[in-house]
């Protein structure tokens, strides 16, 4: 009991801290298991500045997360082939990133094309927090 | 008499093709789940196994992008694809034919009898309209693409 009160108190704080408005229970244990990996206050305005910003070291075609997915998350993207991509933002997309192994997944093809690296737990955890405080 | 032999032989039948059916069944939803994340999920016909083989080879990069998945996931879908590619069950379609055995053809739209039904006409088409996105974009013009229907254009 007081440990189930203790693990709500934890998550709350760490998801006030990264301004989560949307609450799932599955994506507020994927957004705090990234926060103890992380080991740090996560950020919604770094994970902006990451998803947004141009990078190198990943495939030519692919400089930026926002290549797909743009950079407005309330919009649909659109795949290279031009399929269209539900919006990120989760107050758009309901369910977005709450299967872990769809978000593990993702994020590990889309950080190698975009950056030709893993990304780490804080930027995992910044992205996540920025798009689901949108 | 003959009715039982009917129904022994048919259960029988029954069992020894519901394993390979039910796996095809679920290599086809999960090789449609995979593949349609991105693009169409380009039914298997349209390339012979060597290629399907070369490409879920080297799903890290795959067109430009990581498309990597578990291994198990992979082996289903690569599996599913030799199945059903043109080459399969010793068919050797006309425009297979005429590329040699050792050339892997790594595109659809790169093949003769494709860029000749997509011609110019087409690629402007796909040039100025940005919703199409790319000329690998069948279901933009081809509304049954999903389906295999090609034949509406
Ligand atoms: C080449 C196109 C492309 C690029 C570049 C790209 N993505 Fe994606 N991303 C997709 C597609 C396609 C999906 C799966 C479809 C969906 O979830 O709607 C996806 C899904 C995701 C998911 C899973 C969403 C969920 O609901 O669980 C995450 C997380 C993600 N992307 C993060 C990123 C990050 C971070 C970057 C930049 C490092 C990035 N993406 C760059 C195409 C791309």
């Amino acid at each position: 009991m007081i440990k189930t009160a203790l693990l709500i108190l934890t998550t709350s704080a760490l998801l006030v801290g990264g301004q989560a408005v949307h609450a799932d229970p599955a994506r507020d244990k994927i957004i705090a298991d990234l926060a103890r990996a992380a080991g740090t206050t996560l950020s919604a305005q770094r994970g902006q500045a990451f998803f947004t910003g141009t990078h190198s070291g990943g495939k030519p075609d692919s400089p930026s997360c926002s290549t797909c997915h743009t950079k407005d998350m309330r919009k649909p993207g659109a795949t290279r082939v031009g399929k269209p991509i539900d919006p990120m933002a989760v107050s758009v997309t309901r369910d977005r990133f709450t299967d872990p192994e769809k978000v593990a997944k993702w994020f590990k093809r889309n950080c190698n094309s975009v950056l030709g690296r893993e990304c780490t737990a804080t930027e995992q955890g910044d992205i996540l927090t920025w798009l689901s405080s949108l | 008499m003959k009715t039982i032999t009917t129904i022994v032989t048919s259960a029988a039948l029954g069992l020894i093709f519901a394993g390979p059916l039910a796996a095809q069944k679920a290599g086809e939803a999960l090789t449609k789940e995979e593949c349609s994340a991105c693009h169409l999920a380009y039914q298997a016909y349209f390339l012979p196994k060597r290629s399907w083989q070369a490409i879920m080879a080297d799903l890290p990069n795959h067109f430009g992008e990581d498309a990597s998945l578990p291994d198990a996931d992979r082996a289903e879908i690569e599996a599913f694809l030799a199945a059903g590619a043109a080459d399969r069950q010793g068919r050797n379609p006309r425009w297979l034919q005429a590329i040699s055995q050792d050339v892997v053809p790594m595109r659809i739209s790169e093949l003769s009898w494709f860029t000749h039904e997509h011609g110019n006409r087409v690629k402007n088409r796909v040039a100025k309209d940005p919703a199409i996105g790319s000329i690998s974009n069948c279901a933009a013009c081809h509304k049954g693409a999903e389906r295999g229907h090609y034949d509406d254009d």
